[in-house]
Formats: C-alpha cells, sequence, structure tokens
C-alpha cells in the first residue's frame, strides 16, 4: 500500500484516550515537555536553596525553619541537606529536565513533523516510554518526601559513598531511590532511542534523503544512538551497585573498609570501576544534552538569520565526529582519581581532539550570522544566546582537558561554571528557543513576543552573572559540593563573589516566573495562529495544520523536492522556499 | 535589490544584544587580567610549572573568546533586519572551513604537548630518594597523618588493630613504630625538601587537596597512591576534601605548615613524639 496516500480515518476518541493514556506522539512530546518543566521547577528551586546557603552561609533564619522543619532544625540549613540539594538539583537537572525535554519532549513532537510522517514508528512503546519515565519522576521526587532524607552521592552517586548504606543519611533509602529512578530512567530512555532510530531511518516521506533532513533531526538520530550505546551501562552499572548494597557482593567496594568504626565484609571490589562504568555513560550523555540543543539552535538561527546555515555537510559531519570521540574521553573526569597517569596523556588527547567539530560548529553558526538579515523574536535571541553560551563554556573546557591544568582546577567551581555553561545553560537557552519557536505549532496560538524578549534579557544576562564569575572562585579554589566555603580562611576573601552569584541566581530564577506565566497563559489566551507558517519556514512541520490533527497532514503525506535552508535566495520572490516546493516551481522576478 | 551586499539594520535588540557582549568580554577582561581574585599564593616548585600553563591555555581561550563573543556581537549589531534587502546568500567556503578546522587543530596538539610536558614532570619521574615520606589516611572526616619518625621506617598497621584513639591501626608493638609519628588535620613538611605523600582511606572517596601547593589527589579505600611535591615558600596553609565524602566534607579540612627548616620540622616531629609518649 502507498503509505502517502494511506488511508487516514478519524475516530473520535474520549478525553483520556485523547489526552492522558494517548499514542500520538504530539500528546506524548508534550507531556515530555510538560512533566520536564515542572521537573525543572523542583530542580530550580533546590538551587536556589543552594545558593541561600552558599550567599549567607548558615545564616539563622526562623522563618525558613518553618517553611522547612526538618531541614532547618535550630533555624540553620542542616549540611547533609545542602547536600541532598546537591544531589538532587543535579540529578534532576541532568537526567529529568534535559535529557527528557529535548529528546523525549521535541524529539517526540519534532520527528514525525519533520520527516513528513504521521506517527512515530512504535506509537505503543512511545507511550510506554513515557509513563517509565512518569514514574521514574515520581520514584526520584519521593526521596524528597521520606524521613531519613535525600541522598548525599551527588548525581555522579561515586562508590563506595553510594555502596554502602550506613555512610551517611540518605544513603540508605534514599539511595535505593535514586538508583530504582535512574534505572527507570535508563529503560524509557531506551525505549524512546529505539523509536527515534528506526523513525528516522525508515519513515521519512519521499524526497527526503538524509542530506536534506534539518540538523534538528540529524542531531536527534545521532543523540538516540548515543543513548542506546550509553544508557545500557549506567543501568548495568547501577544493577551492579544494587548487589553490592543489598547483595553482598564486592563489585565497587574493596576489602578493609571501615565505616562508622565497623569494618565491613567485602573485598575484591574497584571503586575506580564505578568511576569508569558511570563516565562511560556519564561523557555521551553530555552529548545527548547539547546535540539535540546544536541541531534546534542551527535551524531556529538559520530560520531568523533569513539565511542557510553555513556548512550543512561540516555541521552534519561535526555531529557524527563528536558522537564517536565521545565515547573515548570519559577519562577526563579520571585526571586525579588514582587512575594510570598514562591514560590521563591519553585523555588529554582525545579531549582536545574532541573540541575540533565544537569549534567547526561555532564557526559554522558565526559563518551563518555573518551577513545576515537577522529577525530579533524571543525564539531567534534565545538561539544567538545559545552560540555565546556555548562558546563561553566551552573554552574553559580546555583547562580541564589539559590534565596537568586539571590537577588544581579539579572538583572546584571552575568545573561547575564550565559544564553549566556548556550543559545546562546552553541547552537551556535552545530549549527556550525551540519553545518559542514551536510554540504555534504545539497550541494553535503564538507567547507573548515581549515577554518573551525580557525573559530572553535577564536570563542571558542572570546567566552570564551566576555562572562566569564561578571561573573565578574555582581559581581560587573553591571546592564544589561545599556546604560551607567560609570554613576556609583561604575562600574567606572570595565571599563578594558568592553574594553576588547567589543574589544573580535568584533575579535568574525569578524571570523564569515571567517564562512560565506566558507560556501557561498563551496555551489558552495566546494570539490565535491564522497561517500555517507564522515564521516563514522551510521544514515540513510548517505545512501541516497548527495544531496539527491526528496524522499530521492530512489526506496526503508532504513531498520533498529540496533541503530545508533555502532562505534569502537570489532571484526568487519570497525569502523562504519551503521543501514542499518542486525545483523550478517558484516565479522568478 | 542588493542582496546582502549593503548593511543590515541596527535594531534595538541587536544593538542590546551587542552591548551585553561588549559588557561580557570587558568585565571577563578585568577579571583575568586585573585579577581582583586569584589563585592562593604559590609555595611549590612543580606549581609554577602548572600556573604557567593555566597562563598560556588562559592566552589562547582567551584569544578565540574575544574573537568569537566579539564577531557574534558584532553581527548581530549590524545584520538586523531592515526590510528591504535579503541576507547575503551564501552557505558554505570549503577553503576557509578547512583553514580554520587545521588552524584549530594545530593550536589544540600544540596545547596538548605544552600540557603533557608538565604532567609528565609530575606523574612519570620518581621521587628523589631524600623525599620526606608522609603516610596520609582520609576518612569520614578528617585526615590521618603518618610520619616515620627519626629511623625513617614506618611501622606496620593493621586495619583490625583501628581503635577510636588509634585511628590507622598502627602496631605500637612494631620496632619501627617506636617513633612513628600520627597526627590529625596537622601537618608540617620543612621547605625545599621533596615530600612522598602515600594516600588511603578507611571508607569512601577523598581527595587530599593542598591549594597553595596546586596538589590534588584523590585517596580511594583499596588503593594506595603516591604523588610528591617540594613546598618551596614557608608559611601557614589550608588541607582541603576536594571529593564529595558524605554530610561532613565541607570541614574535612587540615592545618599545613611549611617550616623555614629542616630543623625547625624536626623540632616540631620531637615534639609530636614526645606528646604521644604521655
Amino acid at each position: 500500500m502507498d503509505a502517502h496516500k494511506a488511508e487516514h480515518t478519524h475516530h473520535e476518541l474520549g478525553f483520556w484516550r485523547k489526552y492522558v493514556f494517548s499514542t500520538d506522539h504530539k500528546v506524548i512530546g508534550l507531556q515530555y515537555l510538560i512533566t520536564a518543566m515542572a521537573m525543572a521547577v523542583v530542580g530550580g528551586t533546590l538551587s536556589m536553596l543552594m545558593r541561600y546557603q552558599l550567599g549567607w552561609p548558615s545564616l539563622p533564619s526562623p522563618t525558613m525553619e518553618k517553611i522547612f522543619p526538618i531541614a532547618f532544625q535550630g533555624s540553620i540549613m542542616a549540611p547533609e541537606f545542602y547536600i541532598s540539594l546537591v544531589t538532587m538539583h543535579g540529578t534532576i537537572m541532568v537526567f529529568f529536565l534535559f535529557t527528557a525535554v529535548l529528546t523525549g519532549g521535541f524529539g517526540n513532537f519534532l520527528i514525525p513533523l519533520q520527516i513528513g510522517a504521521r506517527d512515530m514508528a512504535f506509537p505503543f512503546l512511545n507511550a510506554l516510554s513515557y509513563w517509565v519515565f512518569l514514574l521514574s519522576c515520581i520514584v526520584i521526587l519521593s526521596a524528597l518526601f521520606i524521613t531519613s532524607g535525600a541522598p548525599l552521592g551527588g548525581w555522579t552517586a561515586y562508590a563506595p559513598l553510594s555502596a554502602i548504606p550506613g555512610s551517611g543519611p540518605g544513603q540508605d533509602t534514599g539511595m535505593t531511590l535514586w538508583i530504582t529512578a535512574i534505572a527507570l530512567f535508563s529503560a524509557s530512555g531506551l525505549m524512546g532511542g529505539l523509536n527515534y532510530i528506526t523513525t528516522i531511518l525508515t519513515m521519512r516521506t519521499r524526497g527526503l534523503s538524509m542530506m536534506r533532513l534539518p540538523l534538528t533531526q540529524w542531531s536527534l538520530l545521532v543523540t538516540a544512538i548515543l543513548g542506546l550505546l550509553a544508557f545500557p551501562v549506567l543501568l548495568a552499572a547501577g544493577i551492579l551497585l544494587t548487589f553490592d548494597r543489598i547483595g553482598g557482593t564486592s563489585f565497587f567496594v574493596p576489602a578493609g573498609i571501615i565505616m562508622n568504626q565497623m569494618p565491613l565484609d567485602h573485598s575484591g571490589g574497584h571503586p575506580l570501576l564505578w568511576q569508569h562504568l558511570f563516565w562511560f555513560f556519564g561523557h555521551p550523555e553530555v552529548y545527548i544534552v547539547i546535540l539535540p540543543a546544536m541541531g534546534m539552535a542551527s535551524d531556529i538561527l538559520s530560520t531568523f538569520c533569513r539565511k542557510p546555515i553555513f556548512s550543512y555537510r561540516m555541521m552534519v559531519y561535526s555531529m557524527i565526529a563528536i558522537s564517536i570521540l565521545s565515547f573515548v574521553v570519559w577519562g577526563h573526569h579520571m585526571f586525579v582519581s588514582g587512575m594510570n597517569p598514562f591514560l590521563g596523556s591519553v585523555f588529554t588527547l582525545t579531549t582536545l581532539l574532541i573540541a575540533v567539530p565544537s569549534a567547526v560548529k561555532t564557526f559554522n553558526w558565526l559563518g551563518t550570522v555573518w551577513g545576515a538579515r537577522i529577525r530579533f523574536t524571543a525564539a531567534g535571541l534565545f538561539a544567538i544566546g545559545f552560540v555565546s553560551m556555548f562558546v563561553s563554556g566551552g573554552l574553559s573546557g580546555l583547562f580541564l582537558g589539559t590534565s596537568a591544568a586539571d590537577i588544581q582546577l579539579q572538583d572546584t567551581y571552575f568545573v561547575v561554571a564550565h559544564f553549566h555553561l556548556v550543559m545546562a545553560i546552553a541547552p537551556l537557552f535552545a530549549a527556550f528557543a525551540g519553545l518559542y519557536f514551536w510554540f504555534p505549532k504545539m497550541f494553535g496560538r503564538m507567547m507573548n513576543e515581549t515577554l518573551g524578549k525580557i525573559h530572553f534579557w535577564f536570563t542571558f544576562a542572570g546567566a552570564y552573572c551566576v555562572f562566569f564569575p564561578m571561573h573565578i572562585l574555582g581559581v581560587g579554589g573553591q571546592m564544589r559540593r561545599i556546604y560551607d566555603p567560609t570554613q576556609y580562611a583561604f575562600l574567606q576573601p572570595q565571599q563578594p563573589l558568592n553574594v553576588f552569584i547567589s543574589v544573580s541566581a535568584f533575579v535568574l530564577g525569578s524571570a523564569q516566573i515571567i517564562f512560565l506565566a506566558n507560556f501557561f497563559v498563551s496555551i489558552f489566551a495566546g494570539r490565535r495562529v491564522t497561517e500555517r507558517n507564522p515564521w516563514h519556514a522551510n521544514t515540513l512541520e510548517w505545512t501541516a495544520p497548527c495544531p496539527p490533527g491526528h496524522g499530521n497532514f492530512g489526506e496526503e503525506l508532504p513531498e520533498v523536492y529540496r533541503w530545508p535552508f533555502d532562505y534569502g535566495v537570489p532571484g526568487e520572490v519570497e525569502d523562504f522556499i519551503p521543501q514542499t516546493t518542486p525545483i523550478g516551481a517558484v516565479a522568478k522576478h | 535589490m542588493a542582496d546582502g551586499a549593503g548593511p543590515g539594520r541596527v535594531t534595538l535588540s541587536g544593538a542590546v544584544l551587542a552591548a551585553l557582549i561588549l559588557i561580557l568580554i570587558i568585565a571577563s577582561l578585568y577579571l583575568f587580567i586585573a585579577k581582583p581574585y586569584w589563585f592562593p599564593t604559590l609555595a611549590s616548585v612543580h606549581g609554577q610549572s602548572i600556573d604557567s600553563l593555566f597562563m598560556a591555555v588562559l592566552v589562547v581561550s582567551g584569544i578565540a573568546f574575544v574573537l568569537v563573543q566579539g564577531a557574534l556581537g558584532f553581527f548581530v549589531a549590524r545584520y538586523g533586519e531592515n526590510g528591504r534587502e535579503r541576507a547575503a546568500y551564501w552557505h558554505d567556503n570549503p577553503r576557509a572551513e578547512a583553514f580554520l578546522l587545521i588552524g584549530t587543530a594545530v593550536i589544540l596538539t600544540i596545547l596538548v604537548f605544552m600540557g603533557q610536558r608538565v604532567w609528565a614532570s609530575i606523574y612519570f619521574v620518581d621521587a628523589p630518594a631524600d623525599a620526606l615520606v608522609v603516610e596520609v589516611t582520609g576518612e569520614q572526616f578528617q585526615w590521618n597523618f603518618h610520619y616515620a619518625g627519626p629511623d625513617g621506617a614506618f611501622g606496620r598497621t593493621d586495619t583490625k588493630l583501628i581503635t577510636s584513639t588509634n585511628n590507622i591501626g598502627l602496631d605500637r608493638t612494631d620496632p619501627a613504630a617506636k617513633d612513628d609519628v600520627t597526627i590529625i588535620n596537622e601537618m608540617h613538611f620543612p621547605m625545599g625538601r621533596p615530600v612522598k605523600v602515600r594516600l588511603r582511606s578507611k571508607d569512601v572517596i577523598h581527595s587530599f587537596f593542598l591549594p597553595n601547593l596546586r596538589v590534588k589527589q584523590d585517596a580511594v579505600p583499596g588503593l594506595s597512591i603516591e604523588v610528591w611535591f617540594t613546598p618551596n615558600r614557608a608559611g601557614a596553609y589550608e588541607i582541603a576534601c576536594a571529593e564529595l565524602c558524605g554530610l561532613g566534607h565541607y570541614r574535612m579540612k587540615g592545618a599545613l605548615t611549611v617550616d623555614e627548616s629542616q630543623q625547625a620540622f624536626d623540632t616540631w616531629l620531637r615534639q609530636k613524639a614526645a606528646e604521644q609518649q604521655q
């Protein structure tokens, strides 16, 4: 049967089947998106509490004690509460916000729409992936509400701290919930990844060759492959860790450990094995977050520059190069871990190698903006902001990737500054760009542009005020995950910087309320979109109605004749040519 | 229609964004050149090469930062949409791309070699034979230091002997242990003499961080990790734990004194040994 003229019957579904237990990729995408936004609110709030403590260490506050009677017993934040904030903030943001919103949210929503398909290859698996994800969210959040407290291991859960339930409060039940949530999340990610790869490889509409794919689709494909190779390693490591915790095995726990004056009955394990397994997953994970952000930012940048992306081919090749290299750089997290120093040399080389394709992408973004005719929409501003943040965060990676320079900087705020800019703020900017850009396609209404721009100015300035000075804190030696830096005489002179960062963080956090209000009010009261293609973009989703119905494209699937970057082609009437326009079919002037 | 030939319009958004990027560039240049906050005072020989390497990477990344952010700021200010003309139409330039790719690769390769020279000088060179050896054992949440004493031989340790007063399980019946000094959260080195630190942990991973000496090395349970360095500036410094080790991580702090002379160090060690005899 010709799939392009597939029989398309609309049978009306009830509310629950249509909006809740749906197998429609758009509904699942929005479910991922809204769930991840809720997780972001939690994760962001936790970071505000961290900044409160770091700005004014152990400041007595009866008000806080009223709100958090256990965490602020005696009106001062408890150290274990601070470490649990660190752990939960990192875990929620890396997994439950960024991984979920970029691949789960945008991936599900955009893949069928941008490749001209009616749905994902396995709609049921897709729905299952979301429900398992939601379950993992509930499990991780429940760790915040148990009496023994949330886990203290950091998002990296280094063994043996994570492997020994008695190593601290929260390391028993809290840590078990952490491992369970991460295992569920990994399973959910695997289901999604299988779906994305199959869909992009097999369900592209007629004429849509691989080298005509939008960069968003390339990035989602590469990301899904990375996820499929990386998440099983994390899942396996989590299972081994569980065996160590409750099964009496010793994968990560060596002999001779004395915990709370009591010798432990373990022998033969190796703590660095956890780090190798974790970072073998963890470094590709960084790219699982940043690659879709790069793809989306590239497409949106080109659209609002009214100019083709510079060097599409190099963009694709560099993404592939980054994804391959991402599997051989994990040791740069372990330069001073006690790993053989010869490995440090190898990982320095591979790490600086991965900077080359990243630099290529940066040049190409600059080449796209050069000579452009930029439309400064909120989406366009966030796409430009993405480039700025990625460059700032990426360059500080050179210091950390050079093993000898990393000795002083490892586990300091220099690292915190680096990874926040490059893999939290940059993807956040791309996600905001994506939300402002695809909002009309999602809901058939526009977000308020003025509020969007105000949101951008506060977020751009705020993010730099928060994260750039952290480099300086790190140079000064401030360790990360420290409850009270003023305990150290050598860190006391830097305390004004901590106050500045905390105040900036509160401004940055508050500015996100503008976004949330704009987003949720616009769903119901935004200006209605009167055309299918309000931004004059070229990709296939803009040929579908706003919002597209079930099956996306009506009777016939679109056919593709060109790449998605025909902006400002000389001699053409319009400054954009959608992918569905046949070559030679547009009026010349 | 002169497509992309002339300048675009200077839009309000473009100008504001360019201004913010300019402020970013000026502020970062100020922070990294005027150095209102900077590294803790340097107090070791190898630390000089780490600091110089940092400066070399700073020059390279600083130039790239200013050029790229500056170009981005200039482009957003200049190339706003003016409603009349189109963007310049070009979407690749293989020669420029090849030039930038090879240029980046060459610069990064140079950085790799510069970095590896320093790395090799720290990790691939054995400590001199006259180095002072100190055994360091991390535990939640304190640092245990073990000096061999005048005989230069460490007494036997055994985890079975660990008690609340014998933190590292030193076997005091071992003749070599007679003059050993064990001490918590306090450490001395003589200035100018190489020091070899042997790191262990009793429970979870800790990281032995001497900010002024540019030393950081994890203490991993089950492993014995050695690192050596030469303190070259007398004074009082701090010892920190740099790896998250539990709720008391922030207070796993020690005091380091680099003594003016071997003599001053010996006096301190004798005094500590005498305290232990009591």
